[in-house]
């Protein structure tokens, strides 16, 4: 590949316009903001561990758009990526999270008893919830850029702190390369196993080098916190479990997200965290919390309801497939979850999740009885 | 992405070790010939456009093994490639090309008078006789690693060179990025349009970057000569046409190629060539003559002999499915062509074709006939 700083200068024997990609056919956050000044600007920059503006961009150059979200379109290889190349992501940023301002700075709330409520959402609708968050390990660079050496000690430094953790987060890790055919069908079943990414949107930046090097799962026995380490960050962090108790699910969340990142301290590999972007992640897009706390839900009546969308812009949810980011959903069961990530807190968004899904439920048994939502249609939040 | 020089210098902050792949699973010429010393020896360097051993590597770390054929899992950057990280090609090229030394010397015979027979490959069974090769131009650097001007410079010399061909070797270009639907469907029609890769052993060496941008298809207007630009190679030229008549698709082929070739010296730019690796390419799979010769054969009976696959083995020649390199034959119908490329001229291989495909055709109907074909068995050539 040819990204690196060789190649970078190499490509200065080039001009600006030989050199600007085209992004005429393109609708992703990088292609909006990406001139060719801005190009001119930053072609001949790196961070100090070489990642260079067509690092970050060529997911989106290869990536003009996707049927169901405006992707991004850009990615960060190591944290510097974000001030080396801030002519081109706080615009992003700005454009993906709301206005925020390069001024702005972001709230960090993992205290779960600041969420009011959120224990009693309805199971008849609420299948399961689930909050899930990403880290990155200062010292090292992100997926899209680390070398086998830096995943593997990703990997080492992780399984050290996770083993080490006792009580209900007492668990096991299952490295990706070497799981039995029992290991990985019950992981299935379990809903936990992540598999090599298929999207382009990640391929072409890529995240999925030297797969299963490195990667795997570590979840608690009780199967309701997992970890993946080296997937499109260095964790994902996630705590799940069926019904509607997400006031549980967030407490589990909090406080094992609490003790990992004080064991990863003692070694002096803290997370990235700034008090502009907050946890510092691969894709623009999780900055600030990196959370997205999320239900199943069903919701056939309100779905199809000429409002539905316009019900979740105003409660800042967003729905996606139950099959993730990339699917469409199934039997009216919809994943409903936070829009936000950055400029609110984690108790903000977990809060909007489960004061908004209360809504939604309602209106789904008003649709039931026949009657109209009419008065229920809530204030933009 | 990582590879470049900065990175690749801090990956030195790494030991060999830590930094190694590991290659358990993997069964590829590459991993069969990669040590920890050779990587050792190797990772610190680049070749002049920043290409390093870890970009040669990646395709062959990230696809472990291919159902239907022993893949060469690294690719070449550049003309230097050969030559900086010889220590690890030569023994690929040696393991892939029949023993083929590093002081062995390759001949190219692009006379296409030199060719004996060829013209009379029976119809009723060979339904289309194809030749195709490749062709880099010296000055750039490979599409698993060339920059968007880099591709657009070498789309440009090359629409330069072709519209200026005549006689029955006229013809025109279409551009991937702006081909109307009407000239897509007829280029599909006629077996003509390339598509964006999506075998992994291409995505995963960078050759699908920045796609479909200053890639395209040229062709005459008989439709029987044509030219692909910025696929796996900077060109790849094809002589193709219905029927057994391999003769004439070769003579055609020659004096094209011969036509292209002075085109681009008038220009200033010639092809990679050396009197060792012959024609430089991107795979060291097509180094030599990067000559593909095969026919479309319908070999229902042979095609389950027993002795099928030694009778090709003996000949010199492969099979693939008429899909091409990673497909199944379909009704009996076989993609047969020759097998080496480097280590004999372009004359000696289609001859191969040639001959081998005459002796299958009468061994298929003989077998139509109910006889048995034992005393047909040819010797190793």
């Amino acid at each position: 590949m040819p990204f690196g700083n060789t190649h970078n200068n190499f490509k200065l024997n080039y001009t600006v316009d030989d050199e600007y990609p085209d992004l005429s056919k393109h609708n992703n956050h990088m292609a909006k903001v990406l001139t060719k000044e801005v190009y001119g600007k930053l072609r001949d920059k790196q961070t100090p561990s070489g990642y260079t503006l067509d690092d970050v961009i060529q997911t989106g150059i290869d990536n003009p758009g996707h049927p169901f979200i405006m992707t991004v379109g850009c990615v960060a290889g190591d944290e510097e990526s974000y001030e080396v190349f801030k002519d081109l992501l706080d615009p992003v940023i700005s454009d993906r999270h709301g206005g925020y301002k390069p001024t702005d700075k972001h709230k960090t709330d993992l205290n779960f008893e600041n969420l009011k409520g959120g224990d009693d959402l309805d199971p008849n609708y609420v299948l399961s919830s689930r909050v899930r968050t990403g880290r990155s390990i200062k010292g090292y660079t992100l997926p899209p850029h680390n070398s086998r050496g830096e995943r593997r000690a990703i990997e080492k430094l992780s399984i050290e702190a996770l083993t080490s953790l006792d009580g209900e987060f007492k668990g096991k890790y299952y490295p990706l390369k070497s799981m039995t055919d029992a290991e990985q069908e019950q992981l299935i079943n379990d809903h936990f196993l992540f598999d090599k990414p298929v999207s382009p949107l990640l391929t072409c930046a890529g995240m999925a080098r030297d797969w299963p090097d490195a990667r795997g799962i570590w979840h608690n026995d009780n199967k309701t916190f997992l970890v993946w380490v080296n997937e499109e960050d260095h964790l994902r962090v996630i705590s799940m479990q069926k019904g509607g108790n997400m006031r549980e699910v967030f407490r589990r969340f909090c406080v094992g997200l609490q003790k990992i990142e004080e064991i990863f301290k003692k070694h002096n590999h803290g997370f990235m965290w700034n008090e502009h972007l907050g946890y510092i992640l691969t894709c623009p897009s999780n900055l600030g919390t990196g959370l997205r706390g999320g239900v199943h839900v069903k919701l056939p009546k309100l779905s199809t309801h000429p409002k539905f969308e316009e019900i979740l812009t105003r409660l800042r949810l967003q729905k996606r497939g139950t099959g993730g980011v990339d699917t469409a959903s199934v039997g009216g069961v919809f994943d409903i979850s936070n829009a936000d990530r950055l400029g609110s807190s984690e108790v903000d968004q977990v809060q909007l999740v489960v004061d908004g899904v209360k809504l939604m439920v309602e209106m789904e048994k008003k649709l039931e009885k026949g009657e109209a939502i009419d008065s229920m249609i809530p204030a933009q939040k | 992405m990582p590879f470049g020089n900065t990175h690749n210098k801090s990956k030195m902050n790494y030991s060999a070790e830590q930094e190694y792949p590991d290659l358990s699973q993997h069964n590829n010429h590459m991993a069969k010939v990669l040590t920890l010393d050779m990587y050792a020896k190797l990772r610190d360097k680049e070749t002049p456009s920043g290409f390093t051993l870890d970009d040669v590597i990646q395709t062959g770390v990230d696809n472990p093994g291919h159902p239907f054929i022993m893949t060469v899992g690294c690719v070449a950057g550049d003309e230097e490639t050969y030559e900086v990280f010889k220590d690890l090609m030569d023994p690929v090229i040696e393991d892939r090309h029949g023993g083929y030394k590093p002081t062995d010397k390759h001949k190219t015979d692009l006379n296409a008078a030199n060719l004996q027979g060829g013209d009379d490959l029976d119809p009723n069974y060979v339904l289309s006789s194809r030749v195709r090769t490749g062709r880099s131009i010296r000055g750039f650097s490979l599409p698993p690693h060339c920059s968007r001007g880099e591709r657009r410079g070498i789309e440009q010399l090359s629409i330069e060179a072709l519209d200026s061909l005549e006689g029955d070797l006229k013809g025109r270009y279409y551009a991937l990025k702006n081909m109307t639907e009407e000239e897509q469907q007829q280029l599909i029609d006629d077996h003509f349009l390339f598509d964006k890769p999506v075998s992994p052993l291409l995505l995963a060496s960078g050759m699908a970057r920045d796609w479909p941008d200053a890639r395209g298809i040229w062709h005459n207007d008989n439709k029987t000569f044509l030219v692909w630009v910025n696929e796996e190679d900077h060109l790849r030229v094809i002589s193709m046409q219905k029927g057994g008549n391999m003769r004439e698709v070769f003579t055609r082929f020659c004096t094209g190629l011969t036509k292209i070739e002075d085109l681009f010296k008038d220009r200033g730019h010639e092809f990679m060539w050396n009197e060792h690796l012959g024609y430089v390419l991107t795979c060291p799979s097509n180094l030599g003559t990067g000559l593909r010769a095969g026919v479309h054969v319908k070999l229902p009976h042979l095609s389950k002999h027993e002795k099928f696959g030694e009778i090709l083995k003996r000949l010199r020649l492969q099979k693939r499915g008429t899909g091409g390199v990673d497909t199944a034959a379909v009704g009996g119908v076989f993609d047969i062509s020759n097998a080496d490329r480097l280590g004999f001229s372009e004359v000696e291989l289609v001859q191969m074709v040639v001959d081998g495909v005459n002796l299958l055709v009468n061994m298929e109907k003989r077998l139509e006939g109910g006889d048995g074909i034992d005393d047909m068995m040819p010797e190793q050539k």
